[in-house]
């Protein structure tokens, strides 16, 4: 376990999930009120591996196994981080936050306002999202699109090692309910087809990404790219083949819809003058209609191209393989949405 | 018990009530002669919990402002009798700039973090963060308990029963409070609930339950005494189900057609019950009652005063605090 290591090699990597959980433990050290509770987070180590060794480090006072108990344990949560503690919380599959959205967007997000500022909720809510492993239709949704249309949360989606930790500990750091949203497929898991960029290197120590700032993560100048998750790096493997056909994408790794980075979408635009928008989530009154009525909000002028988009048609993620990739924005789709904008 | 808690519980529910008919004459005043629900000085739904006094006196009576208490969307006689700051509450209630919430809450949405109450217009979605205060009150290693509060209409939410199997299984200082009016909103006791009681579902939980009947708030300060003790001693969470009276209706302009028990309410009344209890016992005598009326008269009306002079919020502010500054 690496975390029990005084110091690591430099330029050491880590995968995803590793990095995600040096943040919480050294925010833990850092900080006595920070504590982790959620389902299998104890000795399983969160099942996509976001908690792993934290109970033996830690100890059960500060890492909570919860009973199936969505609505109660994250209400705890919430009652915890109004009493000054700042907990982590993890809701396992963001595809359940139906069973327990009230105590997140009636509560979590919104007590801060009806308090007139006066009590605030600093508190962190994981979830795992995405597909591409046949999970079927209720353990494949992204759904950042739904928690970032409701006031009162942050919104953060780490795609490295990197970020995972830089965010973590922005998020527990931070006065105001965070919901930090991992993709399976980015975490480096031993038992998941990997993407390469899932392991990579990560400061040790104190590491903050500021909440808010997006990623120029490939310069361009002819089509930016803004995308976020496990679509960046189809996103860059797409540059990267069309680089060599003269193609020259910029890419942007959001980081965070709330706040959104807005700044840096209408730079990048402003330099390429074609838009497209890669989203895991769902297409219609999403992310990907967002960042388009922004940039056109701000000035339409930068376009020289309709802008594009490439997301899940509104349909529940399907299990059959062929049908699953079907409607994922795979790199093939985002190929050919780049390809057509330049064409255009 | 002591004549002066007898007094001060009497004092509470005088207070509460005065209260409630304030704020019943400011709600209906300015919305004549048609109704209109977003009209006037108290715009909104109104929720007024007179007849429920015993519930809240009995069960603060054993609270101070370290313990927390999550209320219901009818929050008015927890807020009061837990020690609420009464003019900033009502500048909420009012929709002022001086309001707990500086407008932004309103009556459902009560929060103050001085006394740690808070109250929700979600049925039953205040028991789970009573837990996390409990376990907050619980790791410091103190004796500080929270009491959760919901009708029982809201005992058939699964929040209601998630909660109690957490605070059970982590024995949790948390006190749950059922106030049983008889309706929820239209729908009488027996229509939604398959149990007589809601205190017989604490023994699926492994907890103590006990229902006290008659409304009565000397029972009520009894059973909340040993629930409080039990989990400041670290023992737990208990459930106490009260069977209390929705005197008006479920939100002003509630014409209550629905109800079948209407004719028997005034007699339920639990203030000149408890009025002439303590009169028949000699705890009490017209001096006396005059004394607490008028004193209850003088510090509601000061707090209506001090909303009504209050400023509204400025327009331009109403963005503020979506999130908290770093």
């Amino acid at each position: 376990m690496t975390l029990t290591e005084p110091s690591a090699p430099a330029g050491r990597k880590l995968s995803t999930a590793k990095a995600m959980v040096e943040a919480i433990a050294q925010e833990m050290d850092r900080d006595e009120r920070v504590f982790v509770l959620g389902e299998d987070v104890g000795s399983y180590g969160g099942i996509f591996s976001s908690t792993t060794g934290l109970l033996d480090r830690f100890g059960p006072r500060r890492v909570l196994d919860t009973p199936i108990s969505e609505t109660a344990f994250i209400g705890a949560a919430i009652g915890a981080a109004v009493e000054g503690l700042r907990p982590v919380v993890e809701l396992m599959f963001v595809d359940f936050f139906g069973v327990c959205m009230d105590q997140i967007y009636n509560h979590m997000a919104k007590i801060h306002y009806e308090s007139g500022g006066n009590v605030s909720v600093p508190m962190v809510l994981t979830a795992a999202v995405g597909g591409g492993y046949s999970d079927g239709a209720q353990h494949s949704q992204c759904l950042w699109g739904t928690f970032a249309h409701l006031p009162g949360m942050k919104v953060v989606v780490p795609s490295n090692p990197a970020d995972a930790k830089g965010l973590m500990t922005s998020a527990i750091r931070d006065d105001n309910p965070v919901v930090y949203l991992f993709h399976k497929g980015v975490m480096g898991l031993p038992w998941m087809a990997k993407n390469r960029r899932s392991i990579g290197p990560v400061p040790e120590g104190d590491h903050e990404v500021p909440i808010g700032k997006a990623n120029v993560v490939r310069q361009g100048s002819d089509v930016t790219v803004v995308t976020l998750s496990l679509s960046v790096h189809h996103a860059l493997d797409v540059a990267d083949e069309l680089a060599g056909q003269g193609v020259d994408c910029e890419v942007v790794d959001l980081r965070s819809l709330v706040p959104l980075d807005t700044d840096t979408i209408l730079d990048s635009v402003g330099k390429t003058g074609r838009l497209l928008v890669v989203d895991e989530d769902y297409l219609s009154f999403g992310l990907s209609g967002e960042v388009i009525a922004r940039v056109v909000e701000r000035d339409p002028a930068l376009l020289r191209a309709p802008a594009a988009r490439v997301a899940v048609p509104d349909v529940p993620i399907p299990y059959a393989r062929p049908l699953e990739y079907a409607v994922l924005p795979t790199p093939a789709r985002i190929r050919q949405a780049v390809l057509d904008l330049v064409g255009a | 018990m002591e004549a002066q808690g007898r007094l001060d519980l009497y004092r509470t529910m005088v207070l509460i009530r005065t209260y409630e008919e304030a704020i019943l004459r400011e709600y209906h005043a300015d919305k004549k002669p048609v109704f209109d629900i977003g009209a006037g000085l108290v715009p909104g739904e109104m929720h007024l919990s007179a007849g429920q006094e015993p519930v809240a006196a009995g069960v603060c009576a054993h609270l101070t402002g370290d313990d927390a208490v999550t209320a219901t969307h009818r929050p008015h006689h927890f807020a009061i009798a837990h020690g609420v700051d009464l003019d900033r509450m009502t500048a909420e209630i009012f929709g002022r700039t001086t309001g707990l919430g500086r407008g932004r809450g309103g009556h459902m949405h009560l929060f103050d973090p001085a006394v740690h109450f808070s109250c929700s217009g979600i049925i039953a979605e205040g028991y789970p963060p009573a837990l996390g205060q409990a376990l907050a009150f619980q790791r410091r290693g103190t004796d500080r308990v929270a009491v959760a509060v919901t009708g029982e209409g809201a005992a058939n939410q699964g929040a209601f029963h998630e909660s109690l199997n957490l605070a059970a299984l982590w024995q949790l200082p948390v006190v749950f409070v059922v106030e049983d009016n008889d309706w929820g909103i239209s729908v009488p006791r027996s229509a939604s609930t398959c149990v007589t009681s809601n205190a017989d579902r604490a023994a699926g939980y492994g907890i103590p339950g006990v229902r006290v009947e008659d409304n009565s708030v000397e029972a009520v300060h009894e059973a909340a005494g040993q629930a409080i003790t039990r989990a400041r001693a670290g023992e737990g969470p208990s459930l106490i189900e009260v069977h209390t009276l929705r005197l008006w209706g479920h939100f002003e302009g509630d014409a209550q057609g629905y109800r079948s028990d209407l004719d028997g309410v005034p007699g339920r009344d639990p203030l000149p019950t408890y009025e002439n209890q303590l009169r028949a016992s000699g705890d009490l005598d017209d001096a006396k009652v005059a004394g607490y009326q008028a004193a209850a008269s003088e510090r509601v009306e000061a707090a209506i005063a001090f909303a009504k002079e209050s400023p509204e919020p400025d327009p331009a502010t109403a963005l503020d605090f979506v999130f908290a500054r770093a």
